[in-house]
């Protein structure tokens, strides 16, 4: 069992002593999904960060900027629409999720975000390339539809960026349900360091100046909302500091200031410092997914993460008493019976 | 409205639109009358035709299918553990080990059907749904495999089956049903019909809680302080289990959670955050891009 390993040298919510399992087994299920998953999470990310940034540059007359971000979010979200599908069980019936739409599904709600969101970051996209397309009805639309279509795709580019998220949290994950007030900010900045990395990559230092503030904007408030997170995850943040999860967010805070600082001091001078910066940043995202991914599923394989803090609340006698709030009326009528007896 | 939710009780079937009356059925699980012959396992493989799992030894004691999952919808928890200062009851030969007493717990682990229940609500397709019996049941038609459910059950039930190509509902959801198509016939689940002590108990639940809350006052009174329920308050994190149990130890001891809470419960909250956080980063996004 591993030991309390310095979390901000508190105290270990239950001793070891007095926490028991059923030979050691897992409580929870770890959810059966593959690195398809954190990709998907951090190319939906990259795509709704490009889309923004996009659009900023659409509306500055910034073409190179714009048309890199354009590219990025295109590659991106059609990575993302792939990975989605194949880790499905039965990838055939994919098209299963368009038969509902419900609000208590976070994962519902993301099929249509990205459902909207594709198209209009295709056609922004497709936009690029009017000059391959032959004159005609196809063109004129393309080209009428460019700006509304890369507005329509930045407005709904946050969403697509933060509810992944709630995606992870509304499960029984210790590590991800625990974290639910801070990842979505996490997740931003993730978004905001990856889009703003690859286009110091792919577009010119002169260009590149919005991406270098997205990137080391995205790169602060990333850094800080972990810390954030982990302080309020009580024991479970262990999970986010040991194994590969504890090796990927290392290395994601590594790549990340690392990469801010470079697009700080030489962003505007250097082409070369640029890319690698770029680079780091890209990867630093990356990895903060994949470490954020691994962090819930090794908390779900440890019953020590979902038996002591329940151990806690109970010992808090919290939950079971909890106060009733607007969305328990909203979503489940049983409780607007009990509260009017 | 207010005046006809509470004649809806505790019933979920109602809430989720079903206006053919039909009273909530459930298990209650008395594990202290478990005899860990495993004969719920094998009449609920039989009846739902679930396929082999692996045939393991698990070296952790008589319990060889470790937990309930996509193909094993009921399990047998056996416990061997140390008692100290002891009971007289059991083999001398035992307390001869080490000098303390040993005693076997057994319970027979199932769905429990909650009245909040996670997975059903995290279910994108709507393969998941809530029987007019107030059961949750997932339908295989339907079920695209994503795997949501899995990670949202607070116990760890619901689980994507595995095996070669060709295995029977590979790839999908699968749990208890609470044998809906026996219940549809008026029959007894198999594995309540199986039990040879009368360990698991099927019926209304609402006359199963009063049997159970019966059952646990004698124990307590017989000396059995340790004696609890699990599962029978509506008050609870989940709303109250369709699968209710009584158990001779902490919840924990069983490989069951202490005080699970469906995640949906914070969902509003979640949503609000994620909401703050778009935000944020839509005004980041626009600040970043403005040049002079």
């Amino acid at each position: 069992m591993p030991k309390n390993n310095g979390v901000r040298g508190e105290a270990r919510m239950v001793p070891d002593a007095s926490f028991t399992s059923y030979y050691g087994r897992p409580v929870v299920k770890a959810a059966p999904w593959s690195n398809d998953i954190p990709a998907y999470l951090f190319l939906g990310g990259l795509a709704g960060g490009s889309s923004l940034l996009a659009a900023g540059a659409d509306v500055m007359h910034n073409d190179e900027l714009r048309r890199a971000a354009r590219l990025t979010a295109l590659g991106a979200i059609g990575g993302s629409y792939l990975a989605l599908v194949h880790d499905l069980g039965r990838p055939s019936r994919f098209f299963n999720m368009l038969r509902v739409a419900k609000p208590t599904s976070p994962m519902s709600m993301g099929t249509w975000i990205i459902t909207a969101y594709g198209p209009a970051a295709v056609l922004a996209a497709a936009s690029e390339f009017t000059g391959m397309i032959p004159p005609g009805r196809l063109s004129r639309l393309v080209s009428f539809a460019n700006r509304p279509a890369g507005i329509a795709a930045a407005m709904i580019a946050p969403v697509l960026s933060s509810y992944t998220a709630v995606l992870l949290s509304d499960t029984s994950t210790p590590a991800w349900n625990h974290g639910f007030k801070e990842m979505p900010f996490v997740f931003v900045g993730s978004s905001a360091t990856a889009a703003g990395g690859m286009a110091m990559i792919a577009s010119s230092v002169h260009n590149a100046a919005p991406a270098r503030r997205l990137a080391i904007g995205g790169a602060l408030t990333e850094l800080l909302a972990i810390e954030k997170m982990k302080a309020s995850m009580g024991v479970v943040s262990e999970t986010l500091d040991l194994g590969t999860a504890g090796k990927l967010i290392r290395l994601s805070q590594f790549l990340t200031i690392f990469g801010a600082l470079g697009s700080i001091v030489f962003g505007r001078k250097s082409r070369a410092v640029s890319l690698v910066s770029g680079l780091a940043l890209v990867l630093g995202s990356a990895c903060t997914k994949f470490g954020v991914f691994e962090a819930g599923q090794s908390s779900a394989r440890d019953p020590k993460y979902t038996v002591a803090p329940q151990k806690k609340s109970l010992q808090d006698g919290a939950t079971h008493a909890r106060p009733k709030t607007r969305w328990d009326v909203l979503r489940n009528p049983y409780h607007r019976q009990r509260s009017s007896r | 409205m207010s005046k006809t939710i509470v004649h809806l009780g505790l019933d979920p079937a109602k809430i989720s639109g079903w206006d053919v009356a039909q009273p909530r059925m459930g298990f209650f699980t008395d594990t202290s009358l478990c005899i860990g012959c495993k004969a719920c396992e094998v009449a609920c493989k039989e009846w739902n035709e679930i396929p082999e799992d692996g045939l393991d030894w698990l070296g952790i004691s008589y319990d060889n299918t470790g937990s309930l999952g996509a193909s094993s919808w009921r399990h047998v928890a056996f416990i061997e553990q140390a008692v100290p200062g002891g009971r007289t009851d059991t083999p001398s030969s035992a307390s001869a080990l080490d000098g303390s007493d040993l005693r076997w717990l057994m319970s027979s682990d199932v769905c429990k059907h909650c009245t909040e229940a996670g997975c059903l609500d995290v279910c994108p397709t709507g393969s998941l749904f809530r029987t007019e019996f107030g059961t949750v049941v997932v339908q295989d038609d339907i079920c695209n495999g994503c795997g949501y459910c899995v990670a949202a059950c607070p116990f760890g039930v619901i689980e994507r089956r595995t095996g070669s190509h060709g295995t029977k509902n590979v790839g999908l959801a699968q749990k208890c049903t609470l044998c809906y198509d026996r219940l549809v016939s008026g029959m007894t689940p198999a594995c309540a019909q199986a039990c040879p002590t009368e360990s698991i108990q099927f019926g209304n639940l609402s006359e199963l809680r009063s049997r159970a809350r019966r059952r646990v006052e004698k124990l307590q009174l017989d000396g059995n302080r340790a004696a609890r329920l699990y599962g029978d308050d509506p008050n609870d994190g989940i709303g109250g289990a369709g699968a209710m149990f009584l158990l001779l130890d902490q919840p924990e001891v069983y490989g069951l959670p202490p005080n699970p809470v469906v995640a949906t419960r914070e969902l509003g909250q979640m949503w609000k955050q994620a909401g703050i956080a778009a935000l944020t980063f839509l005004i980041g996004a626009a600040a970043a891009s403005i040049e002079r």
